[in-house]
């Protein structure tokens, strides 16, 4: 690794399919240590980046430096000082949870003495003592999450790619796997995750959101809340009727309107201007409001501000 | 007035002893849009496919729009439209064929489908793809071509299997407010989704752990009546901030998140204090601590217990 | 049953077989296909076939022998040796399918009217070649046999009456008077391309909705099974009746099968054949719900007994007790035999009645069972 602690140095990387631009020229770095998130919509460019950062592409432009090698030029040895857990866990369902972490060890050519002891560590880790021998298929969501966990950090790499890896796992288990995940990370290992699952974002150090290939914004969650939004988020709680929909989108200094359960999440120039004026102004409307008050943005709330309208659409 | 939706002890067994659903019992009045949620597993896709009548169930009973689903599923099927979560869109035929094929079952009149169908499209923005391959168009717009096609025949009823699962952030809130302007004309929606912070745009929902129901209420009633409350500490090394904190009393469960820990508590503002009190006296560099207002996972993970062993 | 619902799957299906390059090849290159590489490639008769001879008497006699031989139309001389084991080497070679060998004392016995045996070397790697190869000579050797009888008995001055035998047989081979294998054959074509299209095609059709998830919309939907299953085999039977016609008209035309009975009478036994493979392929399509075990399956149950049992390669009397017994649960057993009767004898409808019931009875039971295993439930 650099002496600079960056784990991971990407410069100005681009990636093309063809005349498909999938990646345009993004640039971060990562610490030692660092959960670092990839947060986009589907064909935003995340699991692209992932794949390259694991040198399995190519960049088309850019230079791209893990754990000190160049993905380009040394493949193979960047390859053995990661650790890469896919979305489907790339379990074998048919094997034992023993057979697969004997079969990735092999992979990872992790010594036989060694392998034994990191076997043992992952059964653990994953909850699994006295279970090694039930075959994977008949584990559920939470276990298999651990143990693909387990298989991919065997040869305990200094990075970690997650690709979605809590898709299809209950609340529990996912809040476990994330504790998991802080520990490694306290430990020095830096780990990438993508997700789409807005509410994870905040488990992460930092963000990289990203949109058609474009990185949009990056910084913790709490920088994103303050300085990515635009404007103040109000909760109104008012009847959800499109009339008051209209309303609302009508009203001075509202930026944005939208009907969340069983009232508003409005998006204002100014909170305390805004406070003070709307009941009155949806009163006179016929629109009773029971309250209002300002919420802290939620990462959704950022990320739909940032991305707009839906990119699909301007595609189609 | 009578439920749109009423469930009555659904059970449905699967074999090798699995029991997919067991007991449900709810009830869902017209016009509400009414959310079950729960994760993988809970039971929520064999539950849909109960009350579409695509599935028998093996004890208990539902009805949707005035039918018995046991009894006269044909007739509940002519009312509601279902749409599983991979949608029955085909590929190769165009969105025009796709809506043509759904009115024909349904027993549309060729005028109402084209008035139906020009409203619908116009206002998902399809109306210049209406030759366009189903299987060419984006993810949002399969979407809502497949809504589309569920809501030709104006059904009383509509269950959607979790029609936001994949699909990014911005198009999931264009489907909500396309659930709500269906609600505001009448419709019934019931749907299912794994995501539960999206549980809060529901009038009301019912939450499902394997194939029980663990609650159901509004949102806001259910937040308000949770046991506890979360104190979110900000601060650059959250480990630090766990440590300190050990031992203290009336703490439930910590929880590292990115940029500090959040503290299940049995009263929040007087631990939230405490827990400054804490930090400061040992040292540990903190932003703030403050109470905040428990989320739907919040309120899934307290009912559901303890968490698994093993982890932190 | 509602026709509108019927008709907009039925509407479906064709729109999605239109559009899949795939099933196109397969319902309209496939069938013409067949009829050119059997109907060129697939002879079970043997003309020309090379022989070598080794006459070791070089009599008046002998070489009248092998003139019969060569005017065979079974035959052709190709070749003379005077030593045995250059005959053997032909053989070997391959230059030559039969070896003649004519024993050097063969005139000298023929005209003190004792027995003579020729030898015949032939090459059995190919067995059925080699049947026919030894048949025609046994014809050609019998037909000298008897005019050497004849005249024998002439010389010795005795009574026609006695030494002629009182019963000759004509043999004269009805419908197919050429014995051209051709005709015995592009019928079996003609049914085997419908089978296969018909087979690949439906039993593809349920399988795909279970892959691709839209089953179970459309059981959420008003549609009943019945009327899913009619409206999916409609497209299907068209292309098969229409890939039907094609390959008759490439016979008829093309290869000069004659024609000699009814069109309606065509008509019915080809509907009735193809109803009876559709469903069953249908039924392994609902069954089975991937695309490919289905197709597979399809396969072996509609295409194998079809090939092997059906009388379409293998004469059925040929056939062991139990396997002959196995061959009338084959329904293309029933067609072939239709289909031949119709193009070849001229057969009208009711000369055939038998084997029609049989089809339409089988098409009743498999329609049952099809109606059984079809439901429109995710259970």
């Amino acid at each position: 690794m650099s002496a600079a602690g960056n784990a991971v140095l990407v410069e100005d990387l681009v990636k093309r399919f063809g005349s498909f631009t999938a990646v345009d020229h993004v640039s971060f770095a990562a610490r030692r240590g660092e959960v670092l998130g990839f947060l986009g919509p589907n064909g935003a460019g995340k699991s692209t980046i992932i794949r390259i950062l694991c040198a399995l592409l190519r960049p088309s432009a850019g230079r791209v430096l893990v754990a000190g090698l160049d993905v380009a030029r040394d493949a193979e040895a960047v390859r053995a000082h990661i650790g890469y857990m896919s979305q489907r866990f790339s379990l074998y369902d048919d094997l034992t949870a023993v057979e697969n972490l004997r079969f990735f060890g092999g992979m990872y050519r992790v010594r036989a003495a060694e392998l034994r002891q990191r076997i043992a560590w992952a059964v653990e880790m994953a909850g699994l003592r006295g279970r090694e021998t039930e075959l994977v298929g008949t584990l559920a969501g939470g276990w298999k999450q651990r143990l693909a966990l387990g298989c991919a950090v065997l040869h305990r790499p200094p990075i970690v790619f997650l690709d979605e890896p809590t898709s299809g796992v209950d609340p529990v288990s996912r809040r476990d796997f994330w504790q998991l995940i802080h520990q490694m990370a306290a430990g020095g290992v830096t780990v990438f995750v993508s997700t789409h699952y807005m509410d994870e974002a905040g488990y992460c150090h930092r963000l990289a959101l990203l949109d058609r290939g474009r990185l949009v914004a990056l910084g913790t969650p709490a920088e994103l809340k303050q300085t990515a939004m635009r404007g103040a988020l109000l909760h109104v709680e008012c009847p959800p009727s499109p009339q008051a929909l209209t309303a609302l989108e009508g009203a001075p200094g509202v930026l944005e309107a939208a009907i969340f359960g069983d009232g508003f999440h409005v998006v204002v120039a100014e909170a305390e201007p805004a406070l003070r004026a709307l009941p009155p102004y949806l009163a006179a409307r016929g629109v009773p409001c029971r309250a209002i008050a300002r919420i802290p943005p939620s990462l959704e709330d950022v990320f739909v501000q940032r991305v707009g309208r839906a990119p699909a659409e301007a595609r189609a | 007035m009578d439920a749109a939706i009423a469930v009555d002890e659904l059970t449905k067994r699967f074999a090798g002893g699995t029991t997919a659903v067991d007991g449900l019992s709810f009830a869902v009045a017209p016009g509400e849009l009414f959310g079950l949620v729960g994760p993988d597993g809970a039971g929520k896709t064999t539950t849909m496919r109960l009350l579409a009548g695509v599935m028998t169930p093996d004890t208990g009973s539902a009805r949707i729009a005035g039918h018995d689903v046991v009894r006269d599923p044909e007739g509940v099927k002519r009312a509601i439209s279902y749409m599983p979560q991979r949608f029955g869109l085909y590929e190769d035929l165009t969105v025009d064929e796709n809506i043509r094929f759904y009115a024909d079952l349904f027993g549309v009149p060729r005028r109402e489908r084209e008035a139906q169908a020009e409203r619908l499209l116009a206002a998902s923005g399809m109306a210049g793809f209406r030759d366009r391959l189903a299987g060419q168009l984006s993810g949002g717009m399969k979407q809502k071509l497949g809504l589309t096609c569920a809501l030709v025949h104006r059904p009383r009823v509509l269950l959607l299997d979790e029609p936001t699962t994949g699909v990014d952030p911005v198009s999931r809130r264009e489907l909500w407010r396309i659930l709500y302007e269906l609600v505001a004309q009448g419709v019934t929606v019931l749907a299912s989704t794994a995501y539960l912070d999206e549980a809060e745009r529901c009038h009301r929902l019912a939450l499902l752990h394997r194939g029980r129901l663990l609650l159901c209420d509004t949102p806001g009633r259910l937040k308000a009546e949770m046991p506890g409350a979360v104190v979110a500490v900000t601060a650059p090394a959250p480990g630090t901030v766990r440590d300190a904190l050990a031992g203290l009393p009336g703490i439930t469960s910590l929880l590292l998140v990115g940029d500090g820990v959040h503290v299940v508590v049995d009263d929040g503002d007087r631990r939230a204090a405490e827990i400054r009190e804490r930090l400061r006296t040992a040292g540990v560099e903190f932003a703030a601590a403050v109470p905040v207002a428990p989320t739907i996972e919040d309120l899934f993970v307290a009912s559901v217990g303890a968490p698994a062993e093993g982890a932190s | 049953m509602s026709r509108r619902r019927l008709l907009a799957i039925a509407r479906k299906e064709l729109i999605q077989v239109r559009r899949d390059p795939r099933s196109l090849l397969i319902a309209l290159l496939m069938p013409v296909l067949l009829m050119g590489l059997l109907g060129y490639g697939a002879r079970l008769d043997a003309r020309h076939l090379p022989v070598w001879t080794f006459d070791r008497d070089g009599s008046q006699e002998s070489q009248a022998l092998l003139h019969r031989v060569r005017a065979s139309p079974y035959f052709d001389l190709v070749g003379t040796v005077d030593r045995y084991d250059a005959l053997a080497a032909a053989i070997d070679d391959n230059r030559c399918k039969l070896g003649l060998v004519l024993p050097p004392d063969f005139s000298r016995r023929l005209r003190s009217g004792e027995a003579v045996t020729v030898q015949a070397l032939v090459d059995a790697t190919d067995d059925n070649t080699a049947n026919l190869a030894i048949g025609y000579a046994e014809t050609v050797v019998d037909g000298f046999s008897a005019d050497v009888r004849l005249d024998w008995v002439r010389r010795q001055g005795l009574p026609d009456l006695a030494a002629a035998p009182p019963l000759s047989i004509e043999a004269r081979t009805w419908y197919n008077e050429d014995l051209d294998s051709r005709n015995f054959i592009i019928p079996g074509v003609v049914a085997l391309a419908m089978a296969l299209v018909g087979a690949l095609l439906s039993s593809l059709t349920v399988a795909r909705e279970w892959e691709r998830g839209t089953m179970e919309q459309l059981a959420s939907t008003p549609v009943t099974a019945p009327e899913i299953m009619l409206g999916k085999l409609l497209p299907y039977f068209l292309i098969g009746m229409a890939d039907a016609a094609l390959c008759i008209v490439i016979g008829v035309g093309w290869f000069q099968v004659p024609f000699r009975g009814t069109v309606g009478t065509l008509l019915v036994a080809t509907a009735l054949f193809l109803i009876v493979t559709l469903t069953v392929a249908f039924t392994i399509s609902v069954a089975i719900r991937s695309q490919l075990g289905a197709s597979q399956i399809a396969i072996i149950v509609t295409l194998l007994p079809f090939n092997m049992l059906s009388g379409f390669a293998f004469p059925i009397d040929q056939m062991p007790a139990p396997i002959r017994a196995v061959t009338y649960l084959v329904w293309g057993r029933y067609y072939l035999t239709v289909l031949k009767a119709v193009l070849l004898k001229g057969s009208a409808l009711a000369d055939v009645a038998a084997p029609m019931l049989a089809m339409a009875a089988y098409a009743v039971v498999v329609g049952v069972l099809a109606t059984r295993v079809f439901r429109k439930s995710l259970d």
